[in-house]
């Protein structure tokens, strides 16, 4: 057992709005630079529909994630790494610019501007790569937005797989369902794997995947090898960039600032502790609809002794053990079942998870047509397909989604027998196999969701491998070579003596 | 004083060496004070299209010319002489591979370069250098084929031994290295010194990343045993953390606690 502790994530998308403030929060600290205005860490994606970039969800077209060879060893899917050298020169797989989309921006100054015209001022649209005027806006980070676009498009979707689809094309049966995105900080990410040059690693201490800035070619396997696409190149520095789980805050105990301002308060961030000699057997697990279990085993039940003890052995910081406790990616993970990582089948073992959303009783349903037993919908005739929501979640199965639905609309069933009749009704919690506590500590985590209920970030321990007087002075947060002070080696080229010197700096 | 002098020794006696002191420097300097700046600075983002044909061309076949010069020219002749190679038929496999290779180096490259010019998204985020270089290196390209007809009038490798051994010459410190080359036709000796141009150029562009890609099939088959990469911030590796561990676990009376723990 190799102990390990990460930050995971879930997001509850039976709560999400579609409000895209994470987006643009993100996107203003993170990537209004040059380069890549075009990159969304996070995006919020209308579901069904292509995404962004488009189609990103279909491996048969870009290749990303992992392979599983006949005789069990995993491979990217994009090839070995024979096979990832032979592309440098050109990758087949790696999307173009109009697969994201051209990012532009408004002549608003025109607005203001604009001589006495007979015509109304308008702000049009200009290229921020070539900063050409363009005609037309032919794509966007959210262009399907609720639903935007026609079906026979949107129903590209990969996870339509083995759904009849076309009657969700009719107006009356349409569903939609938000999706937010970011990296998902893997357990085996194909990103890294795929990086000739190294320079893309998962952080001992806390599980982010970030990329050395002053390490990366350029290469691009990286963008093709994430089954997300969520690597971007930077056309600008020439380097690819990712989603840092905002790790300056995280290591200060504040959560990413996504879900610090998320408004629908649907985020969680909290420490899953894992054993990483256990990551590869999981990934390698035989049929892809065992991935999701396998996963489930690699995740270390913080409060069994042994498990404790070896945490504690491998350097697990105390608070750490104690943050994996009340931790609420492990209660919602491990504890409820409720959450569950995108694309299992990608291999890449994810650490950001997603409760399925319930949705409305379809009319028949309502109309008396179709089974509810004690007032308890069946959950394979909401409006959302089980299907679907298993095709995103759990490669298909449908069991694990049908349960996860089951024990939210009992969650909602039991409090409304508590707070209107003001019965603990233990009988509903049985039948989805809970118990009244669990529910309303469940309620009181997914529903309520307190600040702290949904934050249980324990601080990085970096006086425990810096010294703080060495760093006194120091330049701070940088991205690149932005405070060089020459010495980035152990010897300084242009003389002078060299200081010992730890920069608190690290690329993403 | 200026009386002897000559341009000859100029260019074919001091450049090669100012040359690969810049370069040599200049590619330590910068891979030491900005490695960010360090990057194959791939345009594939804007455009696919004709960058897989016209990359893997001119890669390819640039690739096979540089190794081809690199082994042809720093061969010693004497090996040449004890293995019984006829100079003749090294200069017939000169211009057999190097002819195909150059040209479709040429030909990728001449793609490459429509795309910069043309495309507008690339041709606005190109800098002067990636431009200038890449002129540069087809006409090197050009110039190189073109001095296949010279070759061709005298294919007894004659001519040839002569540039092989300038380049050792140069490499062995032999200061009269540029006698050798004076007389030689004139589009040897312009493929000679516009070589000496990219060499210089090349540690301020971002041909730096030939270096990168010559270290990465090292790094990534040889170095580096699995696919994954864990940092850790802690100075000790694992293995000897857990022994302390046990250590610690074994004393009794105050735990002693380094700041590495």
């Amino acid at each position: 057992m190799k102990v390990r502790a990460q930050i995971g994530k879930v997001l509850n998308l039976d709560k999400c709005i579609g409000c895209h403030t994470c987006s643009v929060t993100c996107k203003n600290v993170w990537t209004t630079r040059e380069g890549v205005e075009y990159a969304w860490f996070n995006n919020v994606e209308t579901k069904p529909g292509t995404g962004y970039p488009t189609d990103w969800e279909n491996q048969k077209r870009w290749n990303g994630g992992w392979v599983r060879s006949a005789s069990g060893r995993l491979q990217p899917k994009q090839g070995a790494k024979w096979r990832i050298l032979a592309n440098i020169f050109a990758n087949p797989s790696m999307p173009e610019i109009d697969d994201y989309y051209e990012p532009f921006d408004f002549d608003y100054d025109h607005l203001k501007s604009a001589p006495d015209m007979t015509a109304f001022p308008t702000a049009r649209p200009r290229s921020k790569i070539t900063g050409e005027r363009m005609e037309k806006i032919e794509k966007g980070p959210n262009w399907e937005e609720i639903l935007g676009g026609e079906f026979a498009k949107r129903s590209a979707d990969y996870n339509f797989d083995k759904v009849q689809k076309d009657i969700y094309g009719e107006y009356e049966n349409t569903f939609m369902m938000y999706l937010p995105r970011l990296c998902e900080h893997c357990l085996n990410p194909t990103c890294s794997a795929s990086c000739p040059s190294g320079a893309i690693y998962k952080r001992e201490e806390d599980g982010i995947v970030l990329i050395d800035q002053e390490k990366c070619r350029g290469w691009r396997m990286c963008i093709s090898g994430c089954p997300y696409k969520k690597v971007y190149y930077n056309w600008d520095t020439g380097k690819s960039e990712k989603c840092t789980f905002c790790y300056p805050r995280i290591e200060s105990g504040q959560p990413t600032v996504c879900s610090e301002t998320c408004v629908g308060r649907i985020r969680y961030l909290g420490v899953i502790l894992y054993d990483a000699d256990k990551i590869e057997a999981a990934a390698s697990a035989e049929r892809e609809t065992d991935l999701y279990g396998a996963q489930l085993d690699v995740f270390l039940d913080p409060n069994d002794p042994e498990v404790i003890a070896a945490a504690r052995r491998d350097g697990v910081p105390e608070d750490w053990i104690e943050a994996a406790k009340i931790s609420p990616v492990w209660k919602m993970a491990m504890d409820w079942k409720v959450a569950f990582p995108l694309h299992p089948e990608y291999r890449t073992l994810p650490m950001v998870w997603y409760i399925p959303p319930l949705s409305p009783i379809q009319n028949a349903a309502q109309a008396g047509q179709i089974a509810m037993s004690d007032q308890m919908p069946d959950v394979r005739s909401l409006r959302i397909p089980v299907k679907y929501l298993a095709n995103m979640l759990t490669a298909g199965d449908e069991e694990p989604i049908v349960s996860a639905l089951e024990r939210m609309s009992a969650m909602r069933l039991y409090m409304r027998a508590l707070t209107v009749d003001g019965v603990r009704d233990e009988g509903i919690a049985a039948r989805v196999g809970m118990s009244g506590r669990m529910i309303e500590d469940m309620y009181k985590i997914m529903a309520i969701a307190d600040y702290e209920d949904r934050f249980a970030i324990p601080t990085a321990h970096r006086e425990q491998n810096e010294a703080g007087a060495d760093i006194r002075g120091g330049c701070g947060f940088t991205d690149g070579n932005g405070c060089s002070d020459g010495e980035s080696g152990k010897t300084s080229l242009f003389g002078g003596k060299k200081k010992s010197f730890a920069l608190p700096l690290e690329s993403f | 004083m200026f009386e002897s002098f000559d341009i000859n020794f100029v260019i074919f006696g001091v450049m090669p060496y100012v040359a690969l002191t810049v370069f040599l420097v200049g590619s330590i300097a910068r891979y030491e004070r900005d490695p960010f700046t360090w990057k194959s600075s791939s345009s594939q983002l804007f455009r696919r299209k004709q960058l897989i044909w016209g990359s893997i061309l001119f890669h390819v076949g640039i690739l096979t010319v540089f190794f081809g010069h690199l082994v042809g020219l720093f061969t010693p002749v004497w090996v040449l002489d004890v293995l019984g190679v006829p100079y003749g038929l090294k200069q017939w496999m000169a211009v057999l591979i190097g002819g195909p290779a150059g040209l479709a180096a040429l030909i990728g490259g001449t793609m490459l370069i429509h795309r910069r010019l043309t495309d507008p998204r690339i041709r606005a985020t190109s800098t002067t250098l990636d431009i200038l270089i890449m002129i540069l290196i087809w006409l090197q390209l050009a110039i190189g084929l073109l001095t296949i007809t010279q070759s061709l009038q005298h294919m007894d490798g004659a001519e040839m031994i002569r540039f092989m051994e300038w380049s050792q010459s140069v490499v062995t410190w032999n200061i009269n290295a540029w006698v050798t080359v004076v007389d030689v036709h004139w589009l040897f000796k312009l493929h000679i010194f516009l070589g000496l141009i990219i060499t210089m150029l090349f540690p301020f562009t971002r041909l730096v990343h030939i270096w990168s890609g010559f270290a990465a099939p090292f790094r990534y088959l040889v170095a580096r045993s699995g696919y994954q990469i864990v940092r850790s911030r802690r100075r000790r590796p694992l293995e000897e953390r857990r022994r302390a561990f046990d250590r610690r676990q074994g004393v009794d009376g105050p735990k002693a606690h380094t700041p590495a723990e």
